[in-house]
């Protein structure tokens, strides 16, 4: 996850950055210590069985998202886009794509391994399938596809649930052992699985904490750094364990002193807006974006991005006495495989529950999985909430699809907008 | 008399619009925008106050008991004359830039073309502003830039210099004219010019019209308040909390032109925006293109430089067409191969124009669907609402997929952000925070 070199540098961070370095540090030497690499993604990711049987996760992309944030996707995106991608094709793929094709450095400096296999535990995006295909057909290594239904009527079913945990029985965990050479061992699972849920409780306190007037924290800008060890490598480890307490702890210590969020230029010394956001930020811009909600006192206090690696404010937590059925409903309960009412309704329950004055959504031009839909989402949320809707348009990873220009011109508009409604003031 | 000012700092055009204490609109200006912002707006102020000032020459006039028809009449002539001294004031400006550029390039062999250029240019004034003679454009550039052209052809045919190097005197020294502002007591001297050539024909109120000048003349106007919005705000000359976003502005100046609106759409010159207002004029909702300006005015304006027509030119001429073509790209790059190959398909010009035309106002549909509709009364707003072409094929789309509804569009249309600006200036400089403003003000 992003480490800002001035943005954040509370104790929590510091371990956070402390973590990323050593994990890949571990991943560089892999070829030589012989620990296998499992490539696999976000949402729906299997960390606390990979974990169980010694491997290192490594996100594809969440390395495309931190080459947007250090300005390297540009040519990482040129470079696939020689190899006969074509503009269209997610910006993501064509990142990683392209920084392994320019040797496969990662974020921090250092080579990352090749996989010993690919796991893919979430079948809602598409482009990860064809992406896996692709890193496949590179590397000739093993590769397991879970097929992970859709929650289209807005609930996650027994024959779901057991049509998922079979083949987590019957394809991965065989895949696991054969390349790891190791038995299965539930009760190493369900240690790491006790573990995550732990680290969840302190996450979502963390989360909620935003409820407070003012908020203590960002859920978007800050939200992303937070989610970091959860949503990685790092879940079901006691470095996870640790981060997330000493996070809730300086988070509380905010609310005590009655701080607003960290921004680029510090604290925020007035919160003037609270909204809602929908989307993934724009990496390449992130910074910039960040400043632009900053200058106009706009706190994110409740975001859907934080939530695209298991939404678990909403009551879910990682379960050691059901852990592979546990596992299933992780991979079947991450933000974009829910329907879109639930979604609406989980929005609109943001607004409500966190006193948002409106929602923001930023329309990625890369994942069709966030941005299908949202015109009807910032409908029907402003129906229901009475709230206004905001709508800019960017990127994940590709530079050429930010015009700062125009993204200011509209979120500068919303927030005077938000202004009128909440004065009244127009001409009578 | 203290005054409020609205500027709209456009990609195109700069524009302003005066509000006197009580919210009555005093005068609107226009120029084109330039690099030099704080000029532009400069320029914009400065022709809406000597708007202002005509009015107050009206004013005095219906005073004075000269019928309203009859005052509006010779107010026209004056305005007329005025312009002409101040063409003519511009091309005093033009002879010295273009002797000093001459000089300074040493290009010596065209110094008796140029003067012939500026000396002609000089002897047409009269009839460029003669009564009922229309005129291209209303800026300086345009008009100097044509007539220039046009007589640097006429000169190189006859020997007075080379083509080429005459356009591009002229091309070195018009950023400087127009850079150049008005010295102090600019307008009286040109107003007591004209009102020297209007009096003749003002008969028996020609004492009332010079009345009403005087009157223009000695008026102290003092800056009240001001709000800066645009494209350009961010580099207004304005302090931040006096600038607004340019969807607030239209937004409101639409309902201050049209009470009833609720769907505003704004096409400028590289901004389409579709706004949804409330009885208030307060925005609930909008949405603008994105980084892309596809469909903006801006691609009207590399038409009609590919067909080498006036921007004016364009509409009625789509209007004549009988059979229109469909095109797909709004893409401005890609719209002169586009006009070139059907030109060579034999198409006729006014039809492809009509679907060019088309094209721009179905890409407005979709920001317009996606802003949440269109509502009775739907507001037609920025300088693509002037033309005739465009305004038939919205028209058309909009009863074809929302109905029969109110569609309003003003000849002043292109100056409602600056009025929707004014009326935020009006508001800061009361101190209201929810005190009605005047929704009957129009520019």
């Amino acid at each position: 996850m992003p480490t800002p070199k001035d943005a954040l540098k509370d104790d929590s961070q510091l371990r956070q950055k402390t973590m990323i370095a050593d994990h890949f540090t571990r991943l560089s030497r892999a070829p030589d210590t012989g620990e296998k690499c499992v490539y696999t993604y976000v949402p729906g990711n299997l960390t606390e069985l990979l974990r169980a049987f010694g491997t290192l996760p490594v996100l594809p992309e969440i390395n495309a998202l931190q080459s947007g944030m250090r300005g390297k996707s540009r040519d990482f995106i040129a470079l696939a886009e020689k190899t006969g991608h074509s503009e269209d094709v997610c910006a993501y793929v064509k990142s990683d794509i392209g920084m392994q094709a320019a040797g496969n450095v990662g974020p921090t400096g250092e080579r990352l391994p090749k996989p010993d296999l690919l796991l893919l535990s979430y079948t809602g995006c598409f482009t990860f399938l064809k992406w896996f295909e692709l890193l496949r057909e590179q590397y000739q290594c093993p590769t397991v596809m879970l097929h992970v239904p859709y929650q289209g009527e807005g609930a996650i079913t027994a024959s779901m649930r057991k049509y998922v945990v079979d083949q987590i029985k019957e394809k991965l965990i065989p895949a696991l052992e054969q390349v790891t050479g190791r038995a299965y061992d539930e009760d190493l699972l369900k240690e790491h699985l006790a573990r995550s849920a732990k680290a969840e409780d302190d996450l979502v306190a963390v989360l909620e904490s935003a409820k407070h007037v003012p908020s203590p924290i960002d859920s978007w800008f800050g939200g992303v750094y937070y989610i970091g060890p959860i949503f990685t490598a790092f879940r079901g480890t006691q470095d996870a364990v640790e981060y997330y307490r000493m996070l809730r702890a300086e988070v509380e210590e905010r609310v005590r002193l009655g701080k607003g969020p960290v921004t680029p230029d510090g604290d925020l010394e007035r919160e003037r807006y609270r909204v809602v956001v929908e989307g993934p930020p724009p990496w390449t811009h992130f910074r910039e974006l960040w400043k632009m909600f900053a200058d106009e006192g706009a706190v994110v206090v409740a975001s859907t991005y934080t939530k695209v690696g298991g939404v678990y404010d909403f009551g879910f937590r990682h379960d050691p006495s059901r852990p592979l059925e546990t596992l299933a409903d992780y991979c079947m309960g991450c933000y974009t495989n829910l329907n879109l009412p639930t979604r609406v309704d989980m929005i609109a329950r943001y607004v409500r529950e966190y006193s948002a004055d409106g929602f923001l959504i930023n329309s990625v031009k890369s994942c069709k999985s966030f941005s299908a839909g949202q015109l009807m989402i910032l409908r029907e949320v402003e129906k229901r909430t009475g709230r206004p809707g905001g709508f800019i348009e960017s990127d994940l990873v590709d530079p050429r699809y930010f015009s700062a220009a125009n993204v200011k011109n509209r979120l500068e508009s919303y927030f005077q907008m938000i202004e009128q409604k909440r004065t009244g003031v127009g001409v009578a | 008399m203290k005054y409020v000012v609205g500027i709209d700092l456009g990609s195109t055009t700069t524009k302003a619009v005066v509000l006197d204490e009580g919210g009555r609109a005093l005068g609107r200006g226009i120029t084109n925008s330039r690099s030099n912002y704080d000029l532009a707006c400069q320029v914009a102020l400065t022709e809406a106050l000597i708007h202002a000032r005509f009015s107050f020459v009206a004013q005095a006039m219906e005073e004075r008991g000269v019928p309203p028809e009859r005052a509006r009449g010779l107010l026209g002539d004056l305005e007329r004359l005025f312009r002409r001294e101040q063409y003519r004031g511009q091309v005093d400006v033009l002879e010295r830039t273009t002797a000093e550029v001459v000089g300074r390039f040493g290009v010596e062999d065209a110094r008796r073309g140029v003067a012939h250029i500026v000396a002609a240019m000089r002897g047409e004034s009269d009839a460029l502003y003669a009564k009922g003679a229309s005129r291209k454009s209303d800026f300086f550039r345009d008009l100097a830039g044509s007539r220039w052209h046009a007589l640097a052809e006429e000169e190189a045919r006859r020997g007075g210099g080379d083509f080429d190097v005459l356009v591009a005197v002229f091309d070195k020294a018009i950023l400087e004219v127009e850079n150049t502002p008005w010295a102090e007591g600019t307008f009286e001297r040109f107003v007591r010019a004209a009102l020297a050539d209007a009096a003749g024909a003002a008969g028996a109120d020609a004492a009332a019209l010079a009345g009403g000048v005087d009157r223009a003349v000695s008026l102290a106007l003092e800056q009240w308040s001001s709000v800066g919005t645009g494209y350009g705000r961010a580099r207004l000359p304005f302090p931040k909390e006096r600038i607004r976003s340019e969807i607030l502005c239209h937004g409101l100046g639409a309902h201050a032109m049209f009470p009833q609106t609720r769907t505003v759409l704004d096409i400028g010159g590289q901004d389409t925006k579709a706004i949804q207002v409330d009885e208030h004029g307060i925005v609930t909702s909008f949405q603008m293109n994105d980084r892309c300006a596809a469909g903006c005015g801006r691609y009207l304006g590399y038409i009609a430089d590919e067909m080498n027509l006036g921007l004016h030119e364009l509409g009625p001429l789509a209007q004549k067409s009988e059979r229109s073509v469909r095109i797909n790209s709004t893409c401005t790059v890609f719209a002169g191969a586009e006009l070139r190959e059907r030109l060579s398909l034999g198409e006729k010009r006014e039809d492809i124009l009509s679907g060019l035309h088309r094209a721009i106002i179905l890409r407005a549909m979709s920001l317009l669907a996606r802003s949440g509709g269109v509502h009775d009364e739907f507001t037609f707003t920025g300088g693509v609402a002037r033309n005739p072409a465009a305004v038939d094929a919205l028209k058309a789309l909009v009863a074809e997929n929302y109905g029969a509804l109110t569609m309003n569009i003003s000849s002043e249309s292109i100056y409602t952000g600056a009025l929707g600006a004014a009326l935020f200036a009006l508001r800061d400089a009361k101190g209201r925070t929810s005190a009605p403003v005047a929704g009957e003000v129009a520019a």
